[in-house]
C-alpha cells in the first residue's frame, strides 16, 4: 500500500533527464504526484491544492545537482515543505498552574479516555508528577468505570461523582479536591461530541470557562479522513485549544489529518498515541510524520514500539 | 458550501447542446467526492463513467442528470440481499449468530446495543457474548445496553479467552432456543497480526457447534475514517470473510464515501448506518440517501 512516491517521481522526472533545473512544464507531472500521495494519505483535497502551489513555487528554477536524481531532490523539497508546516517551535505541556488543568476534547471514541491515562502515567513517570483523572464523561455507558480501571492500572487516583449529571460541577469539585488532596496536575476527561451537536458543544464551552484549564487538548483519530478540518476547525472555534493529539498510530493510517488540522487551526501537534497500553505515547516527530503522510513509511518503527 | 442544486445547475448548463462536460463541472464534480472521503480511484471512475454517459447520450435536463448522476455512483453501491436484515429475521436460521469486528472506537459495542433493541422490537429473542475481554470496563458497557434493551448477556471475567465466550454465548443461544446472538469483540488495528488471529480463533470455536457460524460478520466501519477504510476492509475480510458493512457516526459532517469503493472492490453490502448515540439510532442503508447526502 505504501507505494513509493520516490519512484514514482523518478518516472514524472524520466523526461528531464539532462535538463539543469526544475521547470514549470517538467514540474507538473511531479506535483500531481504529489497531490495525489497527499489525498490518498487523507490530506484535506483544499490543503493539498494549496500545498502543491507552494511546493512548486519553491521547486521552480532549483538547479538540479548531477550527483542527485530530480526526483529525489523534489521529494526532499516536498517532504521538508511538509516537516515545516507540521513543525514549528517545539512545544510541551504547560504545567504552570498549581494545579494545572489539563482539558481533553474530541469527537467519540478519538481515544480521550486512554489518552488522559497515558498522560497521567507520563506525567507521573516522567515529570513526577501528582496526577488526579476526573471522569466528566456522564453519558456513555460505563465511562466513568472505564476511567476507574485505567485509574487503577496505572496507579492514579480518579475523581468521580457517579450521580452528579453536570460536567461543569464535577470539574470544579474535583479541582478543590486535587487542591486539598496535593494533587498538582488534573486531568479532566469528557465525554465525545460531535461538533454539529450544538448542546454538548456549549457544554464543553461551559467546562472550559468554569475551570480555564492551562492546556486544552484536542485528541483526534489519525484515521480520519477529509472531514478533520471541518471538526478541528469547530472545536477551535470554540475551545481555542492549546494542543493535538493524535491517536491510534500504530496502524498504517497515513494520518494526513494531521497535516490538514495543523494547516487549518495552526495549533502544534504535541503527543502521539501508539497503542491501547497505558505505556503507548510518543512526542510528536514533523520529520516523520512527514514521510509517513507521503508513503515514505516510519510505519515500521512505530509499529515496533507500539 | 456547495449547494446541489448550484452544482447541477452548472453540470446542466455546462453540457447543453455539448457531447463532452466542461473540465470545470468536472473538476466541481470531482471536489465533491474527494472531500466526501470517495477517494482518488473511485473518483475518477465515477467521473469517466459520466463522460461516457454525457457523450453517448448528448441531452439532458438537469433532472435527468441529477438522476444520472446518481446512478452512476450508486451502481458501484452492493446492494444489501434480503438475508440478516432486521424485518426479514424469521427466514433466518436459528440461532442467527452476528460476530461483530472493526478497529478501536468506531463504534462495535454501540451498535450491537441498538440492534439487539431492533431485534427485540421485532419480538425476536436476542443473546449478547461479552467478547471484549480486554479494554477498560468494555464488559460493563455491554451489560448496561443489554439492561437497557432487555435481553441475555453472557459474560466472563476481564481478560478471559474471547473464544470460550463466544461458545458460551452459542451454546447457551441453542440450549434457551434463542433467535439472536450478536457477539462483541474488542476493536484491534487491522496490521496487528496475532489479534486478527484471534478473531479468526473465536469463529473457528463457534463452528464447532455449527460449521455454518457465524451467519453474518458485520464490519463497523467510522464514517469519518478516510482512506484506510480500505485497508480495514480488506484486513477483516482476510481474517474473517466480512458480510455486511454497517457505517457509523453519519450525524456528524462526515460523509463516509470510502464505503463506495470498498463496496465495489471487495463486494460486500452496506446494512446499516448510525446516526446517533442513542438506542434508536440505527437505520437500515439506503443508497440513494447516502449518496444525496454527498450534494447537499
Ligand atoms: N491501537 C490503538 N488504540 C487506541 C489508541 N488510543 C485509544 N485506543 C483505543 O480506541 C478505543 C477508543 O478509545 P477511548 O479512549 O475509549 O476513546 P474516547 O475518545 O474516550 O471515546 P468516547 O469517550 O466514547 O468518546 C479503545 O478501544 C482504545 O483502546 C491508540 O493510540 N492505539
Ligand atoms: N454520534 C455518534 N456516536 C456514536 C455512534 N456510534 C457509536 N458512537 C459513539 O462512539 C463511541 C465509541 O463507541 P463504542 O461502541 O464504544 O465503539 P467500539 O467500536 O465498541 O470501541 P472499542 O470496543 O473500544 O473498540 C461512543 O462514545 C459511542 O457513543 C453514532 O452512530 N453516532
Ligand atoms: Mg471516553
Ligand atoms: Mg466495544
Amino acid at each position: 500500500m505504501f507505494n513509493n512516491l520516490s519512484d514514482k517521481l523518478d518516472k514524472a522526472f524520466h523526461v528531464l533527464k539532462g535538463h539543469g533545473s526544475i521547470t514549470e512544464i517538467n514540474v507538473a507531472e511531479t506535483l500531481k504526484e504529489v497531490r495525489r500521495a497527499l489525498l490518498d494519505a487523507d490530506v484535506n483535497y483544499k490543503i493539498a491544492k494549496d500545498f502543491t502551489a507552494k511546493v512548486k513555487d519553491e521547486a521552480i528554477g532549483q538547479d538540479v545537482l548531477t550527483t542527485l536524481n530530480p526526483g529525489q531532490l523534489m521529494v526532499k523539497i516536498v517532504k521538508d515543505e511538509l516537516a515545516q508546516l507540521m513543525g514549528g517551535e517545539a512545544s510541551g505541556i504547560n504545567l504552570s498552574g498549581n494545579p494545572s488543568i489539563i482539558l481533553m476534547s474530541g469527537l467519540q471514541g478519538s481515544g480521550k479516555t486512554t489518552f488522559s491515562g497515558k498522560l497521567a502515567l507520563f506525567l507521573k513517570n516522567k515529570k513526577s508528577k501528582q496526577p488526579l483523572l476526573v471522569a466528566c464523561d456522564v453519558y456513555r455507558p460505563a465511562a466513568i468505570n472505564q476511567l476507574k480501571v485505567v485509574g487503577e492500572q496505572i496507579g492514579v487516583e480518579v475523581y468521580t461523582e457517579e450521580d452528579n449529571k453536570n460536567p461543569v460541577e464535577i470539574a470544579q469539585n474535583a479541582i478543590k479536591y486535587a487542591k486539598a488532596n496535593g494533587k498538582n496536575t488534573v486531568i479532566i476527561d469528557t465525554a465525545g461530541r460531535l461538533a454539529v451537536d450544538e448542546e454538548m458543544m456549549n457544554e464543553i464551552s461551559n467546562i472550559h470557562k468554569a475551570i480555564q484549564p492551562q492546556e486544552t487538548l484536542f485528541v483526534v483519530d489519525s484515521m480520519t479522513g477529509q472531514d478533520a478540518v471541518n471538526t478541528a476547525k469547530a472545536f477551535n472555534d470554540i475551545l481555542n485549544f492549546d494542543g493535538v493529539i493524535l491517536t491510534k498510530l500504530d496502524g498504517d493510517t497515513r494520518g494526513g489529518a494531521a497535516l490538514s488540522i495543523k494547516s487549518v487551526v495552526n495549533k502544534p501537534i504535541k503527543f502521539i498515541g501508539t497503542g491501547e497500553k497505558m505505556e503507548a505515547i510518543d512526542i510528536f516527530y514533523p520529520e516523520r510524520m512527514a514521510e509517513r503522510i507521503l508513503g515514505m513509511g516510519d510505519v515500521i518503527s512505530l509499529v515496533e514500539r507500539a | 458550501e456547495k449547494s446541489s442544486s448550484s452544482f447541477l445547475n452548472k453540470l446542466s448548463k455546462a453540457i447543453v447542446g455539448k457531447s463532452k462536460v466542461d473540465d470545470e463541472v468536472l473538476d466541481d464534480l470531482e471536489e465533491i467526492l474527494i472531500a466526501s472521503d470517495v477517494g482518488v480511484d473511485t473518483t475518477l471512475k465515477i467521473v469517466e463513467r459520466i463522460e461516457k454517459r454525457v457523450a453517448q447520450d448528448k441531452y439532458f435536463g438537469t433532472d435527468e442528470l441529477n438522476k444520472i448522476l446518481r446512478e452512476e455512483i450508486t451502481t458501484l453501491l452492493i446492494e444489501s440481499e434480503k438475508g440478516g436484515n432486521i424485518d426479514s429475521v424469521d427466514s433466518l436460521p436459528k440461532p442467527y449468530v452476528i460476530m461483530v469486528v472493526g478497529v478501536n472506537g468506531v463504534g462495535k459495542t454501540t451498535t450491537i446495543g441498538k440492534l439487539a433493541a431492533q431485534f427485540k422490537k421485532e419480538g425476536k429473542s436476542v443473546v449478547l457474548g461479552a467478547g471484549d475481554t480486554f479494554r477498560a470496563a468494555a464488559i460493563d458497557q455491554l451489560q448496561i445496553w443489554a439492561d437497557r434493551v432487555g435481553v441475555t448477556l453472557i459474560r466472563q471475567n476481564m481478560g478471559s479467552d474471547p473464544a470460550s465466550v463466544a461458545y458460551d454465548t452459542v451454546q447457551s443461544a441453542v440450549k434457551q432456543n434463542a433467535d439472536v446472538v450478536i457477539i462483541d469483540t474488542a476493536g484491534r488495528l487491522h496490521n496487528k497480526v496475532n489479534l486478527m488471529n484471534e478473531l479468526s480463533k473465536i469463529k473457528r470455536v463457534m463452528q464447532k457447534i455449527k460449521p455454518d457460524l457465524p451467519n453474518e460478520v458485520l464490519l463497523v466501519l467510522d464514517g469519518s475514517t478516510g482512506q484506510n477504510a480500505f485497508e480495514q476492509a480488506k484486513q477483516f475480510t482476510k481474517a474473517t470473510e466480512v458480510t455486511a458493512l454497517a457505517i457509523t457516526k453519519l450525524d456528524g459532517t462526515a460523509k463516509g464515501g470510502v464505503v463506495i469503493g470498498i463496496s465495489d472492490q471487495f463486494q460486500i453490502p452496506v446494512k446499516y448506518i448510525g446516526v446517533g448515540e442513542g438506542i434508536d439510532d440505527l437505520q437500515m442503508f439506503d443508497k440513494v440517501e447516502f449518496v444525496d447526502s454527498f450534494f447537499k
